[in-house]
């Protein structure tokens, strides 16, 4: 290799190391972020304008700041940030992979952004046919038959699946109570169960990583609604026996629900509709380039086979057989569960990042994700080794046990030491099922030159393990806030307007 | 790490130690190690009926929030309300300062099926 990676992002931040005030510890009593000029209308007080029952009985306590001190705070603090836009991000998919620049464009387009989502069917027959589109697409991507555009990120979605499977058992007369899930699966699974009314049963994994098939037929039973699958799951691996898995739920007349956060691993490859799943989320930003949910707004469409179709959420946007598009509800649809349309915005975004893509290259970008996490799994085998030591893939989980043993450097140190050496930390600490977890999902945006970088920064670390531990448990050093005690802020909250207060 | 041989263990990584028909429980060390910095421990409700294998509570550390299992069935009749403001007494002293809860038995049945501290040096050997 003869070209260089792409700048780091080490070092300082643009002005300084210090500590930047919260607002509340900026905020004046009386400043505003306006002025306007006398307009001669007479005041009157807001008792006479509105009943005095509605009006809150007591001042909320809000941060009263001028537009200069505002813009400028939130400018010094976006100069801190280590963005997916300035470096490698090997949190990847998992948190957001990188947005190209063409989506933006499409998100500013006043022609979508400026449309009231209250105008009648009859004016905006292009932003329906806009979201009609994106619904086929998703449903040829998923081997599904129809799909809600509405719940605003990944766990509206799974809370969405599974009042969906709730529906589809009480329609037929049939109360189950239990939801089956791996104990490798992402923690909004069984919350998302809980929430939707069932109880969780932990299905645990075998010695190769994947569902314990023996384990997952001795819990299934009449009182089955359902099992909550990612695959490949969350340590990167395949579900080989997915087809088994499906027939055994499907017998005892439980539903298969795909959580949709490892889709880009697969796309064009495999879909879920064709591994036998009923329901399926998508995470759009994790797959089709839009904001995450988090930092949003975000969107988490969900997809069913044919069985479900008439519960999806209304009203749906539906092309009519004369052509033309309108809003309609499904037959026995579970309601609305978000208001107007879901976040609209971010599905042309993800319908733009398909169109531009094409079938060809979404299958390119699942070649290249696996390809580029497989390539760093070998690369680190010395070093990080695998949990599970065979091909993965989009991301590959990597454990920190022998520097532990060795040197007594956990998996938190080297993420933390990872910041100085300008690259983002991977995620940490998870599947909980591997010991000291360090999950690396580079996605299929990375060059080869930066994944060497990478590498070679991770091989640094394990170096200064060996010569300098102490300075691995201090970093990160050259980054604005160094370590901060995690422990010690979870056990003593201290709410910054409280703070504000006491100084 | 420690697994005073006194204590009986389950395969969930609970300890649990027998007076009478009250059984005190808490988190192994292993588990401590295992789960790190301890911020929170939310503790069952005296009175509470739990049956063995049922979820007791939860721990939270910087790491993870993760399930307490009852080893024995019974009655929660003490609670340790210190953890409210100490939870790092379950990493700083697991056996002791750290325990969690006690239960009342009517049968030690399901104590008396829990690992002894070989068995469940043999397991975390795993």
């Amino acid at each position: 290799m003869t070209s260089a990676p792409g700048g780091r992002a080490a070092s300082a931040p643009l002005l300084g190391h210090e500590t930047e005030p919260t607002m509340f510890e900026m905020s004046v009593p009386g400043r505003h972020a306006y002025q306007l000029r006398t307009t001669q209308v007479p005041a009157v007080a807001l008792e006479e304008l509105v009943p005095r029952k509605h009006l809150n009985a007591h001042d909320v306590d809000l941060v009263e700041l001028s537009e200069r001190d505002l813009v400028g705070h939130f400018t010094r603090l976006s100069h801190r940030q280590f963005s997916v836009d300035l470096g490698m991000y090997p949190l990847g998919s998992c948190t957001m992979k990188y947005n190209p620049k063409f989506c933006d464009a499409v998100a500013a387009d006043p022609g979508l952004n400026s449309v009231h989502p209250g105008v009648p069917a009859e004016l905006c027959q292009g932003w329906l046919e806009l979201l009609v589109t994106l619904e086929e697409k998703l449903c040829v991507i998923t081997g599904m038959s129809a799909a809600t555009l509405q719940p605003a990120a990944g766990a509206a979605g799974e809370l969405t699946g599974l009042l969906l499977m709730r529906a589809y058992h009480e329609a037929r007369g049939d109360l189950r109570t239990r939801v089956l899930i791996p104990d490798s699966a992402h923690g909004t699974n069984p919350a998302s169960v809980t929430l939707g009314g069932y109880e969780v049963t932990t299905i645990p994994s075998n010695e190769r990583g994947l569902v314990d098939l023996a384990s997952l037929k001795a819990a299934l039973g009449p009182d089955v609604a359902g099992i909550m699958l990612t695959n490949p799951n969350t340590v990167g691996l395949f579900e080989e026996e997915i087809v088994e898995i499906a027939s055994a739920v499907h017998e005892v007349g439980g539903l298969l629900y795909y959580d949709g956060a490892n889709l880009n691993a697969i796309l064009g490859a495999v879909r879920p509709g064709d591994m036998g799943f009923d329901i399926v989320h998508m995470n759009l930003h994790k797959t089709f380039a839009t904001p995450h949910g988090g930092g949003g707004p975000g969107a988490g469409p969900v997809a069913v086979s044919l069985r479900l179709e008439e519960f999806l959420p209304g009203p749906k946007a539906t092309r009519a057989s004369s052509g033309a598009y309108e809003w309609r509800r499904p037959s026995r649809s579970i309601g609305r569960v978000h208001g107007w349309h879901g976040n609209a915005m971010v599905l042309a975004r993800a319908l733009a990042y398909i169109d531009v893509h094409g079938a060809d290259g979404l299958t390119r970008v699942a070649q290249h994700a696996v390809l580029n996490a497989n390539w760093l799994r070998k690369r680190l085998e010395d070093t990080l080794p695998a949990a599970y030591d065979r091909m993965c893939m989009h991301e590959c989980v990597l454990t920190a046990t022998k520097l532990k043993d060795q040197y007594g450097i956990r998996g938190l140190d080297v993420a933390k030491a990872l910041l100085e050496e300008g690259f983002h930390s991977p995620t940490v600490y998870f599947p909980l099922i591997v010991e000291e977890a360090l999950m690396f999902e580079p996605t299929e945006t990375e060059s080869p030159q930066t994944l060497e970088a990478l590498a070679l920064a991770v091989e640094r670390i394990a170096l200064r393990a060996q010569s300098n531990p102490e300075s691995l448990h201090r970093a990160p050093q050259s980054t604005p806030v160094s370590r901060v005690d995690e422990a010690r802020a979870a056990r003593h909250l201290i709410s910054t307007e409280d703070a504000a207060q006491r100084a | 790490m420690q697994i005073p041989s006194e204590l009986r263990y389950s395969k969930d990584h609970e300890w649990a130690k027998a007076d009478g028909a009250v059984v005190r429980i808490g988190i192994t060390d292993y588990a401590q190690d295992a789960l790190g910095d301890v911020v929170f421990v939310d503790v069952p409700k005296i009175g509470a009926q739990v049956s063995a294998g049922g979820v007791l509570g939860e721990v939270e550390s910087t790491k993870s929030v993760s399930e307490i299992y009852a080893p024995v069935s019974g009655t929660v009749s003490a609670v340790n309300d210190t953890l409210k403001n100490a939870p790092e007494s379950v990493n700083a002293d697991p056996y002791g300062a750290g325990w969690i809860c006690e239960i009342t038995t009517t049968s030690l049945d399901d104590f008396n099926s829990l690992l002894d501290a070989q068995g469940y040096q043999a397991l975390t050997n795993n």
